[in-house]
């Protein structure tokens, strides 16, 4: 059973759908005792990066997901990866702190949102293919990085420390290779 | 390098698909989650479903093509089409939607841009904008209800306008160019991308493969949007595709 963690932000219909097209049971909870009964936990999220961290505050969800994030996989998807790291320019807000890095706006002479299909580089030789994204932030940090896409600078796409992985890009809206990297986000990640 | 997306549209009414040419005269070419995923399968990197039902019950079976849809196909899905206000935005988006597209609700009440950008998030939320020449006033303006009403808004003013209020994307079509399969209208749409900086996708005018490697050489707009020349066969996304890789434009290869 994954566990969607549910704080109010986001549309989380097409992560479900995806999740069970790949043949998982999926509950939508923001429940204490239903979290730590699953077996992953996905932390999604889309929106704005204070009322994401308030809403989290609010629902007290914070010593659980703390808790988790060590136990089994724990999975942050775009605004849900942004969270994972220390601090962030938008609202000028403190995050979950589990990655060391920080989260700033996409600068430069592209336009923003960085939107559509770009190609992921990494080391692992599977993890090459266009996938969707759509953000306006961008973590910076130089640690835990499984892949970036080349957005004018590096945009990092995917990171993993341990049982946590974070994907900034919408694997859910990547087509078949999407599906694949999700799944193999909640089979433990990326590094052997 | 972020790849140039190219849409293909299709025009639902009451969950059926069906082909406008240039706003009028329609006729029927399938069921959408039929087309939609043959459309995946030929490499779309993206669709764009247009509501032109009429009625509450056309579009109520809009949310059921929706939902069945995003069950079975993994890429991003945008609705547009009667959308009037913040509950209409949160049903589509809870049936699997991931964009909406707003127009003349937009142009009516432009703080819904706000709100809903607010609530769902900018990139969400993509403006629709039907736009004509004046050769009078020698400026393009919006028009409204699927091209059937002049506005005195123009144009230009109304992008800078709704980026302020919180759009994530433009859908600029070209009245002017639209079902003509000339091209599509380079002079608005680079005077449109230079006014804003959130991402174009660029509509009415397409005829062949080269009208796309054109558009995405000449201006700086981020997707190239088609309905009846894919739905005809008379081009296909592959060949385009082939031919912008080959001109230099960068494209997602399935």
């Amino acid at each position: 059973m994954i566990a969607i963690v549910d704080y109010g932000l986001g549309n989380i219909a097409n992560l479900t759908n995806a999740l069970e097209f790949l043949g998982y049971e999926v509950m939508v909870t923001n429940d204490q005792k239903e979290l730590e009964k699953a077996d992953k936990i996905i932390l999604p999220g889309v929106g704005h990066y204070k009322d994401a961290m308030n809403r989290i505050e609010e629902l007290k969800l914070l010593p659980v997901l703390e808790d988790l994030k060590e136990t089994k996989p724990f999975i942050g998807i775009c605004l849900g990866m942004q969270l994972l790291f220390e601090h962030s320019e938008e609202g000028n807000v403190d995050g979950l702190g589990y990655l060391p890095g920080t989260v700033k706006k996409i600068t430069g002479n592209v336009t923003v949102p960085h939107l559509g299909w770009n190609k992921l580089h990494s080391s692992f030789p599977s993890l090459d293919d266009d996938v969707y994204f759509i953000h306006s932030f961008k973590v910076h940090t130089d640690q835990n990085v499984i892949a970036t896409a080349e957005y004018e600078e590096d945009v990092v796409a995917i990171v993993q420390k341990g049982s946590i992985v974070g994907i900034q890009f919408h694997p859910e809206k990547s087509g078949e290779k999407g599906l694949q990297i999700l799944d193999q986000a909640l089979k433990g990640g990326f590094k052997v | 390098m972020i790849k140039k997306r190219i849409i293909p549209c299709l025009d639902v009414k009451d969950g059926v698909v069906v082909k406008g040419i240039q706003f009028k005269g329609l006729r029927e070419i399938g069921k959408p989650v039929d087309l939609a995923k043959r459309y995946n399968a030929l490499g779309a990197d993206e669709l764009v479903f247009l509501d032109i039902s009429a009625t509450e019950t056309g579009h109520a079976l809009m949310i059921d093509v929706i939902r069945q849809t995003a069950k079975e196909l993994f890429i991003p899905m945008t609705i547009g089409g009667g959308i009037q206000s913040v509950e209409d935005i949160s049903k589509l988006l809870k049936a699997g939607a991931d964009k909406v597209s707003l127009n003349s609700a937009a142009l009516r009440n432009p703080e819904l841009i706000k709100e809903a950008s607010e609530k769902f998030g900018s990139q969400c939320i993509c403006i629709a904008l039907d736009a004509k020449w004046d050769a009078k006033q020698q400026d393009w303006f919006c028009y409204t209800h699927g091209g059937k009403k002049a506005t005195t808004i123009r144009a230009l003013d109304w992008v800078k306008k709704a980026e302020a209020l919180g759009a994530g994307e433009l859908l600029v079509t070209s009245m002017d160019y639209d079902g003509m399969q000339q091209g599509f209208d380079h002079k608005l749409l680079k005077l449109i991308q230079e006014t804003v900086t959130i991402p174009v996708i660029a509509s009415g005018g397409a005829g062949n493969a080269e009208h796309f490697v054109n558009l995405f050489l000449e201006t700086d707009v981020s997707a190239g949007l088609a309905a009846s020349i894919f739905h005809d066969e008379d081009v296909s996304i592959q060949e385009v595709k082939d031919l912008s890789i080959q001109k230099g434009v960068p494209m997602r290869i399935v």
